[in-house]
């Protein structure tokens, strides 16, 4: 066991994991932190909380996991390349730590284009793959970026995304292979609504054998309506829903498609299950999170283990 | 300026709009004489650089007339001075000349009632927009 | 190159409103090939302002003249007798230029007339695209022959990131995404094995992060 993170001790223990998400709030409301968090107590491991998600400003992830931690959940702090310098995110880090943070995901973010202040510098003094080599560094070996030593390191479960659904295909699996030596423990993927290419991405990663070097959760997300299913389709980068999801949440009147969109869920979860090196799975229900324990519930993952 | 004559500079494709302008003549067509006739090799040899001056020195309007698509005797000139002339009416913009006071035409070497023909619409709309902006400044300059 | 463009004619209208007479100084380097700030653009120019000002009601009187280089100290030292009487000078070089007349002519206001925008090559007739960053340490070696640091939206030294689709950045479907092409590019070289590698994070004191830089050629250096 490299950390005391809850998600790693049930994933060590091999059951599945279950993470979700808690997107903080676009204003000084901890309650809206306290009320999302609510939602996944008992139902979840780990609850990511993103940081600045989509390039628009909200509360900070660190801060955000802060509130979640004192109401004895255990965040998952998202930290993105694209804001902060090294010595931000290793201040951020060892101030997590402090406060009881032990996991976290190392991500580039979003480009600012797509967000709310597109005037804003993109800081990216560190890719996502060298930001995992530079927490491994600081948990493993005591030291900073810059080769200083650091005192009572932070023990951070180190997590990466990965997007099966990208281009060019060939790298995906080879993209992961390098934030696993660089120190990624477990991958959230995209969320995945096309089965199959997951499929075929998770026999590339068996064929090098990634799975058993790194746990892998696989992406959920819950479609609302046939709206955001064709906002996903078109508008969204690096995202594949099928014309058949859509299709099938086109057949429902309005009221019945988030019924839809939560049946398809679990499917997709069932099908998941099946495939060798799937590890758990993170439930990105974007201002859903009221339904995640339905999801949980009816996908068979409930109660979560006690570890 | 009550009987205002505009002052019309046409920058005519040796191979096309200029032969046309002869055709016109030997077939008796007439056209108004506001129109200055400058002869270049092809209307990809005219600079925004021309059309400018032209419009400093007090011209009401400018054109520059081309093969038709796909004739230009060096294959591309006439293209080229289109995207030329969508440029310096951009430009025209900035600088306060309204950009209609510039076009592109194209026509063929045989095509003398057309020649005739674009250069008396041009001088009659370029006649209804009265003179040009910079032409007015210059003959107040003048009178003062 | 460096590439760059020139500001809106409204823009610099406004900093020449005050004066009677200014100089216009283009650049036969750069600007020249990006068609921004040469001898035709300064022509193209002058006579702008002249007629945005003459329409005004106002009148200037636009002096022309273009450099063989204004980065360069003996070329702009070409400009001292054409100053006399002029209240400004309006720089169509790019950034270097203009802080170069600007330290040679310390009590002329100069302006200047154009946007510098980036180093680049000439995709195609009339288009230019960014290629270098100036980093001061080339990793092209590593990567194929195409700069991560300068084509990569998010400047990843390890990408792609998941927002490439079909060899398109997620910013939009008119960039390309640079770790596509670099991908493509190993692979017609057989240098795959490169890709694996991790390329560690960069040391930025070779580039800006040092503050402003500096190259002393002591063999050369007066």
């Amino acid at each position: 066991m490299k950390t005391e993170s809850k998600l790693e001790k049930v994933l060590a223990a091999g059951h599945l994991a279950v993470t979700s998400e808690c997107g903080p709030p676009r204003g000084c409301m901890p309650d809206k932190v306290r009320e999302k968090g609510k939602y996944l107590e008992g139902v979840v491991d780990a609850i990511n909380v993103t940081d600045n998600q989509t390039a628009m400003v909200r509360m900070s992830s660190l801060a955000a996991s802060a509130i979640l931690r004192q109401e004895g959940l255990n965040p998952l702090l998202q930290v993105v390349s694209r804001d902060r310098n090294r010595l931000a995110m290793q201040a951020d880090i060892i101030g997590a730590y402090s406060l009881g943070i032990d996991t976290m995901l190392c991500l580039s973010g979003d480009h600012t284009k797509f967000g709310d202040h597109p005037m804003a510098a993109n800081v990216h003094d560190i890719d996502s793959i060298q930001m995992i080599q530079m927490v491994k560094r600081m948990r493993d070996e005591g030291l900073f970026q810059g080769g200083a030593e650091l005192k009572n390191p932070p023990k951070m479960f180190i997590g990466a995304a990965a997007n099966p659904f990208a281009d060019p295909f060939e790298l995906r699996v080879l993209r992961l292979a390098k934030k696993i030596a660089a120190g990624a423990d477990f991958i959230q993927t995209q969320c995945i609504f096309n089965v199959d290419k997951f499929e075929k991405w998770m026999e590339g990663v068996r064929s090098m054998g990634l799975h058993k070097k790194c746990y892998i959760l696989a992406g959920i997300t819950p479609i609302k309506s046939v709206g955001a299913a064709r906002y996903m389709k078109n508008k969204v980068p690096g995202m594949d829903v099928p014309q058949e999801i859509v299709d099938r949440m086109a057949a429902q009147p309005k009221e019945k498609q988030p019924e839809e969109g939560i049946t398809i869920c679990i499917e997709t979860i069932e099908r998941l299950k099946k495939i060798e090196g799937v590890a758990g799975f993170h439930i990105m229900a974007i201002d859903w999170e009221e339904k995640v324990k339905e999801i949980v519930e009816r996908a068979g993952l409930l109660p979560r283990p006690v570890v | 300026m009550d009987n205002f004559e505009p002052v019309i500079v046409a920058f005519c494709c040796h191979y096309c709009a200029y032969t046309a302008a002869d055709m016109a003549g030997s077939q008796r067509l007439s056209y108004p004489p506001n129109v200055k006739v400058i002869r270049v090799p092809c209307s990809g040899k005219v600079d925004a650089m021309h059309v400018v001056k032209a419009f400093e020195k007090g011209a009401d309007g400018v054109y520059v007339a081309g093969c038709l698509e796909g004739d230009c005797h060096f294959k591309n000139g006439n293209t080229k001075a289109a995207r030329m002339v969508a440029y310096v009416r951009r430009y025209m913009d900035e600088i306060g000349i309204e950009p209609d006071r510039l076009e592109m035409v194209t026509m063929s070497a045989g095509m003398g009632y057309r020649f005739a023909q674009v250069a008396t619409e041009i001088t009659e709309k370029i006649r209804r927009m009265g003179p040009s902006p910079i032409h007015a400044a210059i003959e107040t300059g003048k009178a003062a | 190159m460096i590439t760059a463009e020139r500001k809106p004619l409204e823009e610099l209208i406004e900093y020449i409103r005050p004066y009677r007479r200014i100089l216009l100084v283009g650049c036969n380097e750069c600007v020249t090939v990006c068609a921004a700030g040469g001898r035709k653009e300064v022509g193209l120019l002058a006579s702008g302002l002249q007629m945005a000002l003459l329409k005004a009601g106002a009148s200037i009187e636009v002096r022309e003249h273009t450099l063989e280089r204004q980065c360069d100290p003996e070329y702009v030292e070409e400009l001292v007798p054409m100053l006399d009487g002029v209240d400004a000078v309006m720089s169509m070089a790019c950034g270097c230029g203009v802080q170069e007349v600007a330290r040679r002519f310390k009590n002329k206001p100069v302006y200047p007339a154009l946007n510098t925008k980036f180093m680049g090559a000439s995709e195609r007739q009339g288009v230019w695209a960014e290629r270098c960053m100036g980093c001061g340490n080339c990793l092209l070696g590593e990567t194929g022959g195409i700069c991560p640091i300068a084509r990569c939206a998010k400047q990843l030294m390890n990408g792609p990131c998941g927002g490439s689709t079909n060899g398109h950045c997620e910013i939009g479907d008119d960039v390309d995404c640079a770790w596509a092409l670099i991908w493509e590019r190993l692979k017609e070289l057989g240098q795959q094995d490169r890709y694996v590698e991790i390329a560690p994070a960069k040391d930025w004191r070779a580039g800006k992060g040092a503050g402003p830089r500096k190259i002393i050629r002591e063999d050369l250096a007066e």
